[in-house]
């Protein structure tokens, strides 16, 4: 690990002062969980590290009649145990996936939706677009992206929540680079597939901080995210997909279908909402569904069982929602 | 656009899907509503101390009860601090991550893995390790995994006994399928997971902390 | 002269019963201190420079920037201009400075230029390894049951003669299978903590051969054995891969040395798992012959892999595996690779040709449309190898109908592929069976029994997870008539009398040898004392319940205490020696176990998820010292085995030579919530306790691969050829519809 400066302010501009405008010199810390093993790996090498554990703006779960509003480092399994939550079924099945109590305990929801991808390339040195994706398509590419590969970036993105919140409309407030400065911007503009060696994985700054993400109330529509799991852990999902449904007299008037795990940034299947739309949820709308997310998947040579994976996802997470039952695992 | 068309959705989020939200009020409009009653931004803040990488800063710690002053470089991980500053090498360094549980001790109550956590952000707060589980009086816990032979070469245990206990504690009545689902954070590769779960049934039967 | 001996059957007192591990609370309560625990004042930490390349030669090395980091202390090269690395992680130069974090980021600053060689890591598809020039032959062995006349040449008739077998043939199956490279994932990397007092040397060392690694580290530093102290009180897992100090090891010494400082070198996760072994792949192209029952009359193959950079990989000796045919032909070709160098790991060679041989067996059940039970019973008659004299196939055939009665096999049986489906789950059960050795190795045990009846022993044993000093323990109270509690056992020191590694399932049978034979030896010297001061012959007299007293007459007795009073001012020391190079067919130990194992599996059809549902492994072990501990390593096997048929395994990139799952977050490995149900029983009837002691450690992770395979082959009707059974490869061979 590289020697570094150390700060842990307690208020939003006391964390935005600290930043650098220069991608990499500074690195907003918050649970740990992924800088500080990146850090080990001398793949974050900033020169300071700015704490935000200790802004008391930042944590908790509150609720109003119009939203409810996550701080950035609440923890997962406060996100968890939050009864304001109760009715998004989408986010906490999406954390309950996250199946290690340390992970839960000490991870935090701004970290989980700003963590850096898993892609083996990336994570041993090849930079993250791994020679402009040409080492993932030519190498072992079983866990890489199936959607929007034909860039640069062939990883997926790694947050599992991001679709839940994607697909129940969620909004994220942004602080600085400014002590004044605000943005509030849909989760589903966060992500981005980065262009070139400089960019990120979302849109924000070097010196912007994420730090609330703000839910609209979601009464009466029905939500679940559903993962397609190798084994029980933390370890990352080989596809998934949250739904949230609007119901009417049992048919489908609304609907968002978002996929994890399939593409560089969370993946909105429009296909998938158009089909069930007009419809009542069952199994032949959520097969037929979960084929049309699919339809324009393009994998790479040693992924093309992701395309069911993802497919079946869709189609169970709106058994889910719907609330029947699931004829898999 | 044309070169990359399926690209185009990761690179320029798809506007109209926000416009075709049917949630009530659109997301950002239910943003602003929420913020005005929202969290309350700090008014002001002395510039915040910055500790330099180049030396080392005095913290506090109060571990398994006890208040301890450590020396530690900004880069120290609360694992380093535990088992080469206080000679507590129960929680034990497995990966460079959070994926085995063999470092997981408390942090104000909460299962961490001490591996991620930096020392300097532990600063005034309580830890508990596997070690105040031990002493003269043992807990339940660790009892239960000696009696079940929940252990070979022992190396991952001392973190399985603290998830172990941080899970009871939530579920002191937990059924066994809770039990199966509750403790997959932590690794074996001795293979000991059906000794612990015949330990943790017979710690929940028992009823004891 | 001592008859050695173990107490009747069903007599004995202490062991047989279900004993708690006499260390288990220091280990539950983060007391237990082990390598990467020893903390001596003043430590240094030591980071090694890991290749970054697969194959590559040394351009230059420069350490002058590392070495005026602020806390560094010493920074050696290791490798030399000209210097070709054959695998990734390969030791470049090593740093010791004073934190972790500082000697990992001094390694950043250490200047290497390389020349970048051709990469060859592919290890499954023999042709393209025939076409890099990669592969050398392993050896061909051909056998037939017929003799040919003698004036045939008896190549051109075996060959004609296996031809024939297979026209013969009520079945033939031709098939692909595969176990790729997977590593030993010690949770306690390789490594040690070393330092100097003068001129010897003290290193902790994490090790499964505490006694035989001191010369080891001696002859590179250039002094004696005798010189060195090698310590090891608990061992955060070996396997199979810790036998030797290794290059680390050394430089740590040298390190202290140099700096005058103890010093710490254990690897990082993924050097760990780059450098420091792991177990060959396999892959094999198999046909195999089979009458109308299922008796397998031919096989044919060929099977390949890689142990690294050099030749090797599974033994033809034991493919086709257990159940061998009277007519075969096998070929062995290494391939070499890129890769780092295998090491032993847990019953090498065997899992490997078990997945590969009985997964084809179980294909022969398929295409006929039997029950797999039946035809691996029908194939008993071709079971090897013995059992003392006997045939294993007794063994087996008990084995197999109780581990059915276990697992229910003939309620839950259907044929492969026509089970019920429940939505997209479908159920299957599958079965294989395995053998190993187990027996003792040679060493001695120091007894020693003061005139207070204070009782220890020493030997330079360790504990792998076995149980070790429970089972010493267990021994001597046994023969002294003592409760376990009372004898205080230290292992772990080179210092000790030398004592067995821990490789080969061979450290109870070996410490159960010498500890039993000095602790008779030594209650023979206290009987002679005893027996004058009762008036009595010594051959009269018992140890029983804490007193030494007249056989069948309690009354005429001392308490073990007044007996060892009569040992005077000094303690009776007694040195048990065993050699099974001079010692034939000893009362004390056996070898040789055989063991059935049975999976039920439940497999999503559509997204290729396999669960366990239950698990059952029968097991022999000869006579049984302590159950609880005997099951916990069944227990173990079994989850290993199911880590390697569902999880893990090692990925290279094939155009770098990179590692890319050497991090414990990519490398899989089953949690507490995928093993299901686990049965384990131990298989003991009179004839196991009277063979004595046979190891176990191993055995029972044998055939894991092959069984829960061929449960998803029954589920499915389809075979997944390669382990582990991911999703990936389930969804794939249903999309081949099985077809290789």
């Amino acid at each position: 690990m590289k020697a570094f400066d150390f700060a842990s302010p307690v208020s939003e501009a006391g964390v935005v002062g600290l930043l650098s405008g220069e991608p990499g010199q500074t690195e907003i810390l918050a649970g740990g969980t992924d800088l500080v093993p990146l850090m080990k790996k001398m793949l974050a090498t900033p020169d300071r590290v700015v704490n935000i554990m200790e802004v008391a703006s930042l944590r908790g779960v509150s609720a109003d009649s119009l939203a409810v509003t996550i701080g950035a480092t609440t923890t997962l399994d406060d996100v968890l145990g939050a009864p304001e939550l109760d009715d998004y079924p989408a986010i906490k099945q999406a954390i309950g996936g996250i199946n290690a109590m340390q992970l839960q305990g000490q991870g935090t929801i701004g970290g989980e939706l700003c963590q850096r991808p898993r892609c083996w390339y990336f994570r041993n040195g090849y930079g993250l677009l791994a020679n402009r994706g040409r080492l993932v398509v030519e190498g072992d590419n079983r866990y890489h992206a199936i959607f929007a590969n034909d860039g640069p970036a062939k990883f997926v993105h790694p947050s599992r929540i991001a679709p839940a919140l994607i697909a129940l409309g969620a909004t994220l407030r942004v602080v600085g680079p400014g002590p004044q400065d605000e943005v509030l911007l849909p989760v589903a503009e966060f992500f981005r597939a980065p262009r070139h060696e400089g960019q990120r994985e979302n849109v924000l700054a070097p010196n912007q901080l994420l730090t609330h993400i703000l839910l609209p109330t979601a009464d009466g529509v029905a939500n679940a995210t559903y993962e397609v799991r190798h084994g029980e852990g933390p370890d990352y999902p080989l596809a998934s997909a949250a739904v949230a449904l609007q119901m009417s007299g049992g048919i489908v008037t609304g609907a968002n279908v978002v996929l994890g795990h399939v593409a560089p940034t969370p993946w909105i299947s429009h296909e998938a909402a158009q089909a069930v739309l007009g419809w009542p949820v069952n199994t032949q709308t959520a097969r037929v569904a979960g084929e049309a997310a699919v339809a324009r998947a393009t994998p790479l040579k040693d992924n093309e069982y992701k395309v069911q994976l993802a497919s079946v996802a869709v189609e169970r997470a709106l058994l889910l929602a719907a609330g029947l039952p699931l004829e898999g695992f | 656009m044309k070169d990359f068309p399926h690209a185009e959705q990761a690179e320029r989020p798809d506007s109209a899907f926000s416009r075709r939200a049917f949630l009530r009020g659109s997301g950002a409009a239910a943003a602003a509503t929420a913020l005005a009653t929202g969290p309350v931004e700090a008014a002001e803040e002395k510039q915040p101390k910055i500790a330099s990488g180049q030396g080392t800063s005095k913290i506090k710690l109060i571990v398994n009860g006890k208040s301890q002053e450590v020396e530690v470089e900004t880069r120290a991980t609360l694992l380093d601090v535990l088992r080469y500053q206080l000679d507590l090498t129960g929680a034990k360094p497995v990966s460079i991550d959070e994926t085995s549980g063999a470092c997981t001790v408390l942090l104000d109550g909460k299962p961490i893995s001490a591996n991620t956590k930096l020392a300097m952000q532990c600063e005034g707060k309580r830890i508990q390790t596997v070690e105040s589980l031990g002493g003269e009086k043992p807990d339940a816990v660790p009892l239960a995994f000696v009696k079940h032979d929940a252990m070979q070469c022992g190396f991952c245990t001392p973190g399985f006994v603290v998830a172990v206990r941080t899970f009871l504690d939530k579920n002191p009545k937990a059924t066994e399928a809770e039990i199966r689902q509750g403790l997959n954070g932590n690794i074996c590769r001795c293979g000991t997971y059906a000794n612990v779960i015949q330990a943790v049934i017979d710690v929940v039967k028992g009823g004891k902390k | 002269m001592i008859a050695y001996s173990w107490p009747k059957f069903g007599e004995a007192s202490v062991i047989g019963k279900e004993h708690d591990r006499i260390d288990g609370l220091e280990k539950a309560t983060g007391a237990a201190k082990y390598t990467y625990d020893v903390n001596p004042k003043g430590m240094l930490f030591a980071k090694i420079l890991g290749c970054p390349h697969a194959h590559c030669k040394i351009k230059s090395i420069d350490i002058s920037s590392a070495e005026k980091m602020r806390g560094v202390h010493s920074v050696l090269a290791i490798k030399k201009e000209g210097d070709e690395i054959r695998w990734q992680g390969d030791e470049i130069a090593v740093v010791a400075a004073e934190t972790e974090a500082g000697a990992s980021e001094a390694l950043k600053l250490i200047d290497v230029e390389y020349d970048l060689l051709e990469v060859f890591v592919a290890d499954d598809d023999l042709e393209a390894a025939e076409k890099a020039k990669r592969t050398q032959g392993a050896g061909e062995d051909i056998k037939v049951e017929d003799e040919p006349e003698d004036n045939v040449d008896e190549d051109e008739f075996n060959v004609a003669e296996l031809e024939r077998q297979f026209k013969e043939a009520a079945a033939v199956v031709e098939g692909y299978y595969g176990v790729p490279v997977i590593t030993h994932m010690c949770l306690e990397p390789h490594g040690s903590t070393c330092y100097w007092d003068g001129d010897k040397l003290i290193a902790y060392l994490s090790t499964q051969n505490v006694s035989g690694t001191a010369a080891q580290f001696a002859a590179p530093l250039e002094i004696t054995a005798s010189d060195v102290t090698v310590k090891c009180d608990f061992i955060g897992g070996g396997f199979g891969s810790k036998f030797a100090p290794d290059s680390w090891g050394v430089l740590c010494a040298q390190l202290a040395k140099k700096t005058d400082r103890p010093v710490k070198l254990m690897l990082d996760r993924d050097q760990e798992l780059k450098v420091a072994g792991n177990r060959p792949s396999g892959f094999i192209k198999v046909k195999i012959g089979a009458d109308k029952e299922g008796l397998v009359t031919c096989w044919d193959s060929v099977h390949w892999g890689t142990a690294g950079a050099k030749p090797g990989g599974v033994s033809k000796q034991v493919v086709p595996y257990v159940l061998v045919p009277k007519n075969y032909r096998r070929k062995q070709v290494s391939i070499i690779t890129d890769t780092g160098p295998d090491r032993a790991w847990r019953a090498p060679n065997h899992p490997q040709a078990c997945a590969l041989s009985q997964t084809a067996l179980d294909d022969i059940a398929a295409k006929l449309g039997l029950d797999s039970y039946d035809v691996f019973m029908t194939n008993l008659v071709n079971a090897t190898p013995k059992k003392g004299d006997a045939s294993m196939a007794e063994t087996y055939r008990e084995q197999m109908e109780l581990a059915a009665k276990l697992i229910d096999w003939k309620a839950k049986w259907h044929l492969h592929g026509k089970g019920q489906a429940k939505g997209d789950v479908v159920t299957g059960l599958g079965m294989a069976l395995h053998t190993w050795g187990g027996g003792p190795f040679k060493g001695s045990c120091l007894v020693k029994v003061h005139p207070d009846g204070a009782v220890e022993t020493y030997l330079g044993s360790q504990d792998l997870g076995t149980g070790t000093r429970t089972v010493i323990a267990s021994v001597i109270a046994e023969t002294f008539g003592l409760p376990l509690s009372t004898v205080k056992v230290n292992i772990g020191s080179s210092a000790y009398p030398e004592a067995n590694p821990s490789g080969g399932s061979i450290t109870v049978g070996s410490v159960c040898e010498t500890s039993r034979r000095a602790s008779q030896e030594a209650l023979d010297k206290i009987f002679e004392l005893a027996a004058k001061k009762l008036e009595v012959e010594a051959d009269k007299l018992e140890a029983k319940e804490g007193r030494i007293q007249v056989v069948g007459d309690p009354k005429k007795s001392l308490t073990w205490q007044q007996a060892c009073r009569l040992l005077g001012m000094n303690a009776l020391e007694v040195t048990g020696k065993f050699d099974p190079a001079t010692v034939r067919n000893s009362p004390l130990s056996s070898s040789q176990v055989g063991g059935v194992q049975m999976a039920e599996v439940a497999v999503d059809r559509r997204t290729g998820v396999v669960k366990m549902k239950k698990f059952v492994a029968v097991q022999d072990m000869g006579l049984v010292i302590n159950p609880k501990t005997a099951k916990s390593q069944m227990y173990g096997a079994v989850i290993m085995g199911i880590a390697y048929a569902l999880f893990e395994e090692r990925i290279m990139d094939t155009k770098t030579g990179t590692f890319i799952n050497a991090e414990l977050a990519d490398y899989k490995l089953p949690r507490l919530g995928d093993v299901g149900d686990i049965v384990v029983e131990i298989w003991q009837p009179e004839s196991e306790y009277q063979r004595g002691v046979v190891g176990l450690g191993e055995p029972p992770v044998i055939s894991p691969g092959a069984a829960i395979s061929n449960a998803v082959c029954n589920a499915l009707g389809v075979r997944v050829p390669v382990l582990p059974l991911t999703p990936k490869r389930v969804l794939d061979a249903i999309k081949k519809g099985g077809k290789a």
